[in-house]
């Protein structure tokens, strides 16, 4: 369990103005600005569940991740893992956890990846017949065959990822962080990156928390979303609950052939092109039966498929709304 | 401990392969810090004794900290990749595993060719042992030995100290090598030679004097007294502030990106 109380941290960055002038003189004197990278930020994480966690660029998600890590220490409140406090227990705490940056690697970058496997065996000790399982399970799951002898440096970033995902598991933690896992992976790569999250939830009922930009990550792996801005946690919910809160709006896309129908009162065009358009409408003012039965009769038509908003639509509504 | 050694066959593994490097940077190392010892040798072409000390003893002087340098640079000099660590944020990696921060940074970082630095120290004190002029004894030997070793911990202590100011600042702190490597070059004569004032501050302050020139009057028998004697022991004492900033850096860690 994965505890935030009113947990805030601060950081103060210098001031600093382009120019050899400007450079001088903040070497004599120097201004600072205060930044509020978590205010009181509290939440709760279950066992076993797979948290989404979003927010803009220097919204505070990676200063969470580190507190949560023991890398950071808090200002204020607390921050408990298990029952540890990650910073003060640092060890106890990381052996439980495993982490993933995804810009930064924990390979080492000049020897083939079973060396660094073995390397991390030793780092927490881990006992050699589980170690022999985990590696060959997760060379299976995560296809890693051939890759295991390649020096990392020669390796596609997404078979590396899939090397630091295997890496961060060798010891079996109980949390595992992905801080952006995903992260300029071909669309090959990152289905089977979440597949992979996925089932290690579903099987090992591994705590997940997860950071990411890509909203697909977030569709496909998790139920519950924390959207963190300014430093404030600003949602907590299902992903479905919002959505729904944010617009119910249906989105609706047609082809047909022939003239272009007109469109009903209420609808909103949204695009349209030679032989197809696309609309929106609240279904409650236009039931989605209507609108098909209303297209049908319009026009000669071909296909059409409906659509609830996109989370990508929606997190770019929210953080509208929130002035993020 | 077969961790670090895991670790240390992994570094070598690594740089060995860029050999060409690995034995230029050896022969460099050995032939730059050579020249220190030359310039002991002309120094005494001209002249017979520097503040009442011999070249023999100044040679003696010499070695003891160029040993004690090498051994703790050997161990502490990869704590120079701090400021990078921290900019790269590999230290966020280290601090994710579960073993002590400073083997993690120092074993892989262990810098293979400042064997030659030690190889040379060794070469130096062959020289000066014989020309020192001291009568060695049981008692003196043991007093030796806790120079080089306390002196080791000493510069040890002075790299964690720079490398743990990178946690508050990691803009270029190049001039923070004074306190390491200027201290080497410093302390190739009996720190008397330079007043009163250094001396002090080299007693009080960074107490690289008490490695060097108290026990060293001990050894040419011109003090006899028991704190002479195990002047080296007391500057263990100044581990105490520098693993306290060293810890009070850490809680500051800032960390860098996302």
């Amino acid at each position: 369990m994965i505890e935030f109380k009113q947990v805030s941290k601060t950081y103060r960055v210098a001031k600093r103005q382009a120019g050899m002038g400007n450079a001088v003189k903040s070497f004599f004197s120097r201004e600072y600005n205060t930044v509020h990278a978590l205010q009181d930020v509290s939440f709760t994480i279950r066992d076993g569940e797979m948290v989404g966690y979003i927010g803009p660029n220097g919204a505070g998600k990676s200063t969470t991740i580190k507190i949560m890590c023991g890398v950071l220490t808090p200002d204020g409140g607390e921050c408990r893992v298990d029952g540890r406090i990650p910073y003060k227990e640092r060890v106890a705490h990381v052996r439980n956890i495993g982490v993933v940056f995804g810009q930064r690697s924990q390979l080492w970058w000049d020897v083939p990846v079973i060396d660094s496997f073995d390397l991390i065996r030793d780092i927490y000790r881990v006992e050699e017949n589980t170690y022999r399982k985990n590696v060959s399970e997760l060379a299976e799951l995560l296809d890693l065959g051939e890759i295991l002898q390649t020096p990392v440096r020669t390796l596609s970033l997404g078979q590396r990822m899939r090397c630091e995902i295997a890496a961060s598991l060798l010891h079996n933690p109980k949390v595992l962080f992905l801080d952006e896992p995903t992260i300029g992976l071909d669309a090959v790569s990152k289905i089977a990156v979440r597949k992979f999250i996925r089932n290690l939830n579903a099987e090992k009922k591994t705590t997940i928390v997860l950071t990411t930009h890509d909203m697909q990550d977030i569709e496909a792996l998790t139920e519950r979303i924390l959207l963190i801005g300014r430093g404030r946690i600003l949602l907590d919910g299902k992903l479905a609950d919002l959505k729904k809160q944010v617009s119910e709006r249906k989105t609706m896309e047609i082809r047909y052939q022939g003239a272009p129908p007109d469109i009903e009162d209420g609808m909103q065009l949204v695009e349209s092109g030679k032989g197809w358009m696309t609309v929106s409408f609240e279904p409650s003012e236009i039931p989605v039966p209507r609108a098909i039965a209303y297209f049908a009769a319009e026009t000669e038509l071909l296909d059409v498929s409906v659509s609830d908003i996109s989370t990508e639509e929606m997190v770019a509504g929210m953080y509208k709304e929130y002035r993020l | 401990m077969r961790l670090y050694w895991n670790y240390f066959l992994m570094e070598l593994k690594s740089q060995m392969q860029y050999k060409a490097s690995f034995v230029l940077t050896m022969v460099g190392q050995f032939v730059t810090s050579f020249t220190t010892f030359f310039g002991i040798q002309f120094i005494f072409d001209r002249i017979n004794g520097v503040d009442d000390f011999t070249y023999g003893q100044v040679l003696l002087c010499f070695s003891v900290i160029m040993m004690s340098f090498a051994i703790g640079e050997m161990f502490g000099g990869g704590l120079a990749v701090f400021p990078d660590l921290i900019r790269e944020g590999s230290l966020d990696r280290i601090l994710v595993r579960p073993r002590s921060i400073l083997p993690q940074i120092i074993m892989p970082n262990m810098d293979f060719s400042r064997l030659g630095l030690l190889l040379q120290a060794a070469i130096v004190l062959a020289i000066a042992v014989p020309v020192s002029g001291v009568t060695w004894t049981g008692k003196k030997i043991f007093v030796f030995v806790m120079m080089v070793a306390c002196g080791s911990v000493l510069f040890f202590c002075l790299f964690l100290l720079v490398a743990a100011v990178s946690f508050f600042t990691i803009q270029n702190l190049n001039f923070l090598d004074i306190f390491t490597y200027g201290m080497r070059d410093f302390g190739k004569y009996p720190f008397s030679v330079y007043g009163d004032a250094v001396l002090k501050v080299l007693t009080f302050g960074i107490p690289l004097a008490l490695v060097q020139y108290y026990p060293l009057l001990y050894l040419l028998e011109r003090e006899e007294g028991i704190w002479y004697m195990i002047s080296p022991l007391l500057s263990l004492l100044f581990m105490v502030p520098s693993c306290w900033f060293y810890r009070f850096g850490l809680k500051n860690y800032k960390s860098s990106g996302s």
